[in-house]
């Protein structure tokens, strides 16, 4: 199929960016998205043009590192997809597909597609953890962990940290990933002794990292290629309150 | 051509004697440690965050040394690691099944063909037991039966259930452990870390490891910087292959400059081949992707009978088809190990048995699964695979049977190390699959995540505060040192040629080619003939690369290009090595199979008598030929055997 391109296009952080048309001919309904964004690049190559930078790395929908605006859905038109993961048979002969990086004011463009996400580390830095120095740990069987809170704990902990939530919050909220790890951690008896300075330290680095308030539009939740429920933002305020009343802070 | 010449032989100098189960113990009594108020002033520089680098920086940091931290990702938490799947192996023996850590050392020495040292896999299956525990209590939410114990299951054909996993994302759940140990000590100040930073070159001062030379891949600025000790936890170079189920950034980069600063390269032909991947759908293709091993337990392979048999699956009746691993395998039949399973499956195509596109194919059917557990016990098992599965295919499992072909996946050979995972550089540690140490010839399903785990949670944090106290003058070097001035100017002048060539073919291009090169000569099979003929090849193409090669774009930003580039301009030079190992190892051994030493059956067969060593290469230089160093194995505790899977 041939498509149309309309790309996000913008050298560095300095640059006020444009969006710029390409064409793209005999794609293949089997490629992925990427690959779609390959074969152009080879394309603009050879044709002396600098090649559109995107991240990506796992293609496997896994690492988190791939992005992309598609159409004004982050990861594109597939549910619980990553754009890695999406492939072109989603789309039809001349389709016309927008393509833009994350926006958002924690995100900012690095260069064309490519954002930078590290405000996601500082939130973890500031107590997305449980302490546990290396060497000091007891049997693994010391605590049993029922089997509900165990799953429930595992689903919350496959978030994979691609931003999506926050592309796709009208606020810029990264409330859902935030979410994701206060509920993973708080589900765990490992994770009890923390659990209150954990929740305050998180929300206060990922208000400090510049992410928005959330106001439970729920966009998050849609996009999230891992299905991250609301239900965990609940947890996190559920958590926030008490920790806020009885804190020694 | 003269391909390589021989020199001494390479000795463990660190192997500690006596017997086995003490070995460990008595090695970090004897060795000396650096005191705890001492610890801040010593400086390592750690290269990779995936469960070898993570574990360990977080390690060295919780023990009061400064460490800085380097991957190319924009975060630690994205390293290749996070893709592993399957499962983590540990002689808990939870299940009270008859493991042990006797039973893990003597499963992997013989899974891995007896081409690894006895000690340090034992190591190894002892310290298993200490990274289940220190995980739970990081929070790693592994799967748990109702009574609320981890639940355990049998991987890769073990006859005993010592798999600990996380649904289908166990290296992603391990990773995030290690990462978030990791923020945990770059919020407390001891590591420093530095995303979006390519390792470029080794500084080495005094026959010691100093430091490395990085580009920063945001601004393109290359720099230099410096420790005491330096640990390369870069992974492994299944990329060489071009298609293969490591992520697109993997390379080889980070361990071949050492390589080429005098760090000796330990079995490179080793790779390991997965038989489940699901099979390349056009010349787009960037990737392949794994389809878990687990999946072997329920589906049965097969191929029709007649070559080139023009039918859809279900049209073929059973008495057409070909269960060729039942067949010919039938005390295993489909769980027979992933090199046998993966060899199997090319020898079907090659007789033009294969099915879907390009004949690259074979069946893997749940029809007798789901008919005898049902569509909803089999979804509860599978469920994600098919879907993922089916996303990439657009093909229900359900429905029509999966179609998979064996694929590139790991690197059993990498830097070699001694006991302590020291380099032949002092000062030079390496860990995790970018080393070469406990897999011998094939690594068994599991068993790479535990030795990631292993190397930086336990082993290098005790071997390479022996080297610290050691060495506890070392002069400071700055950026001013001439040997760093020189590695520097080393690594910008190579940037600057690889921009200004502007030839006329783009870096991918060169890399498919050389990708293709491989998987037919120094692939499943390898013969004299082809070996050598790839050796050609590659010098050919790799002097093509240095005229024609187009990288667009300038050194002062992200460009994605150059990083390509600089990367495959070092598989080039890995693939040669590759393929003159590969010669030179005249039998048959784990994933290497040469087609010149295979029993009346079509196994491989092993030659004890001349190849039981770890062939250690030496570079020297771009002109002459490598120097090959033998490592001699001794086996004292598991008696050589013939695998057998028949
Ligand atoms: C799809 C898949 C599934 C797997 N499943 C399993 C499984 O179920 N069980 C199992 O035991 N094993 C499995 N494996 C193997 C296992 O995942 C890997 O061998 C292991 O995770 C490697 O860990 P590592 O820490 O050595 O390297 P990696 O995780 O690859 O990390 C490498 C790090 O080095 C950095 N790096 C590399 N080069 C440079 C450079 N030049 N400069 C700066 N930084 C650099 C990267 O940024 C990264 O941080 C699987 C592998 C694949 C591909
Ligand atoms: S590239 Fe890893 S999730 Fe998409």
């Amino acid at each position: 199929m041939n498509l149309t391109l309309r790309i996000w296009r913008q050298t560095g952080p300095a640059d006020k960016g444009r969006m710029v048309k390409y064409r793209v001919e005999d794609v293949s309904p089997d490629m992925s998205f990427l690959e779609m964004l390959d074969m152009l690049n080879e394309r603009l190559t050879l044709d002396g043009d600098e090649p559109v930078a995107f991240d990506h790395d796992c293609r496997e929908g896994i690492c988190g590192m791939c992005s992309l605006m598609i159409n004004g859905a982050a990861h594109g038109p597939e549910r619980a997809t990553t754009t890695c993961q999406l492939h072109m048979r989603h789309f039809a002969d001349g389709d016309t597909i927008d393509i833009e990086p994350w926006r958002a004011r924690a995100f900012p463009v690095v260069k064309d597609l490519v954002v930078d996400r590290t405000a996601f580390d500082k939130i973890i830095q500031a107590g997305g953890y449980i302490s546990a120095a290396t060497g000091t740990a007891p049997d693994a069987h010391a605590a049993p962990v029922p089997k509900a809170d165990a799953d429930a704990a595992f689903e919350a902990a496959t978030c994979i940290g691609c931003g999506a939530c926050v592309a796709a919050c009208p606020n810029g909220s990264g409330m859902l990933f935030t979410a994701a790890k206060v509920t993973h951690l708080g589900l765990l008896p490992q994770g009890q002794p923390e659990r209150r300075e954990r929740v305050l330290n998180m929300v206060e680095a990922h208000d400090d990292a510049g992410f928005g308030g959330c106001t439970n539009t729920g966009e998050c939740t849609a996009v999230c290629p891992k299905g991250i429920p609301l239900t965990a933002i609940g947890q996190l305020n559920r958590d926030f309150l008490k920790a806020s009343t009885t804190s020694a802070r | 051509m003269t391909l390589y010449v021989e020199g001494d032989p390479v000795a463990d100098t660190k192997a500690p004697d006596g017997p086995i189960e003490t070995r460990w113990d008595r090695h970090r009594f004897e060795s000396k440690l650096v005191n705890p108020a001492n610890r801040r002033k010593r400086t390592i520089i750690v290269v990779g965050t995936g469960l070898a680098g993570g574990a360990a920086a977080a390690t060295l940091g919780e023990a009061g040394y400064h460490v800085k931290s380097y991957c190319y990702q924009d975060s630690p938490r994205r390293a290749h690691s996070i893709a592993a799947q399957g499962g983590i192996n540990a002689a808990k023996n939870y299940r009270n099944d008859g493991d042990s850590i006797q039973r893990l050392f003597y499963d992997t020495v013989k899974g891995g063909d007896f081409r690894s040292r006895e000690s340090n896999v034992y190591r190894l299956a002892q310290v298993s037991v200490e990274i289940i525990d220190q995980c739970v209590a990081q929070g790693v939410p592994f799967a748990r039966e109702y009574g609320g114990l981890l639940d355990n299951r049998s991987f890769g054909g073990a006859q005993v259930s010592r798999t600990f996993y996380a649904r289908g994302q166990t290296g992603q759940q391990l990773l995030l452990g290690a990462y978030q140990a990791l923020e945990r000590q770059v919020a407390a100040g001891t590591v420093e870390m530095h995303a979006r930073h390519e390792m470029l070159d080794l500084i080495v001062v005094d026959g010691r490891a100093r430091g490395i030379v990085v580009r920063d891949l945001v601004t393109g600025e290359i720099a230099t910087d410096f420790a005491d000790a330096v640990v390369l936890a870069s992974g492994g170079y299944g990329n060489v292959f071009f298609l293969s189920t490591n992520a697109k950034g993997c390379n080889v980069t980070a361990t071949w400059r050492a390589h080429r600063k005098g760090a000796l390269f330990a079995n490179p032909c080793f790779t390991q081949i997965h038989p489940t991947c699901i099979p390349q759908s056009g010349d787009h293709q960037s990737k392949l992707t794994l389809m878990s091993e687990s999946l072997r337990n329920d589906g049965r392979v097969w191929v029709p009978k007649e070559k080139g048999d023009p039918r859809k699956p279900g049209d073929i009746p059973e008495g057409e088809r070909d269960y060729y691993l039942e067949r010919i395998y039938p005390s295993f039949g489909n769980l027979v190990p992933r090199d046998i399973a993966s060899r199997a499956a090319k020898n079907v195509c090659d007789e033009g048995r294969g099915v879907g596109p390009g004949g690259l194919g074979v069946y893997l059917d749940f029809a007798d699964a789901i008919e005898r557990l049902g569509k909803d016990a089999v979804s509860a098992k599978y469920g994600n695979l098919f879907e993922m599965y089916e996303r990439i295919t657009g093909e229900d499992p359900n429905e029509v049977p999966m179609r998979i072909y064996p694929a590139v996946h790991y690197t059993m050979g990498g830097l070699w190390v001694d006991y302590d995972l020291q380099s032949t550089i002092p000062g030079l540690f390496v860990t995790g699959e970018a080393n070469f140490s406990d897999h011998g010839a094939n690594r068994l399903g599991a068993s790479a995540l535990m030795q990631g785990l292993a190397d930086g949670y336990f082993v290098l944090p005790n071997t390479i505060s022996g080297y610290l106290a050691e060495n506890s003058k070392l002069e400071p070097v700055g950026a001013d040192h001439p040997a760093a001035v020189e590695a520097r100017f080393a690594v910008e002048r190579r940037v600057a040629r690889l921009l200004n060539i502007d030839g006329d073919r783009t870096v991918d291009s060169f890399h498919r080619e050389l990708g293709r090169i491989m998987w037919d000569y120094c692939g499943m099979e390898r013969t004299d003939e082809g070996l050598r003929k790839a050796i050609e090849l590659i010098r050919g193409l790799r002097d093509e690369f240095w005229r024609r090669v187009k990288v667009p774009g300038s050194a002062d930003d992200l460009n994605q290009a150059l990083e390509k580039a600089g990367r495959v301009a070092d598989f080039f030079e890995l693939a040669e090595l590759m393929c003159v190992d590969a010669l030179h190892r005249t039998e048959s051994c784990g994933g290497h199979f040469r087609g010149e030493s295979q029993t009346p059956e079509g196994e491989a067969l092993r030659d004890d008598e001349n190849f039981s060593y770890v062939a250690a290469w030496e570079w020297s230089g771009s002109e002459a030929p490598p120097v090959l160093h033998k490592e001699e194995l001794n086996f004292e505790y598991v008696h050589l055997s013939q695998r057998s899977y028949k």
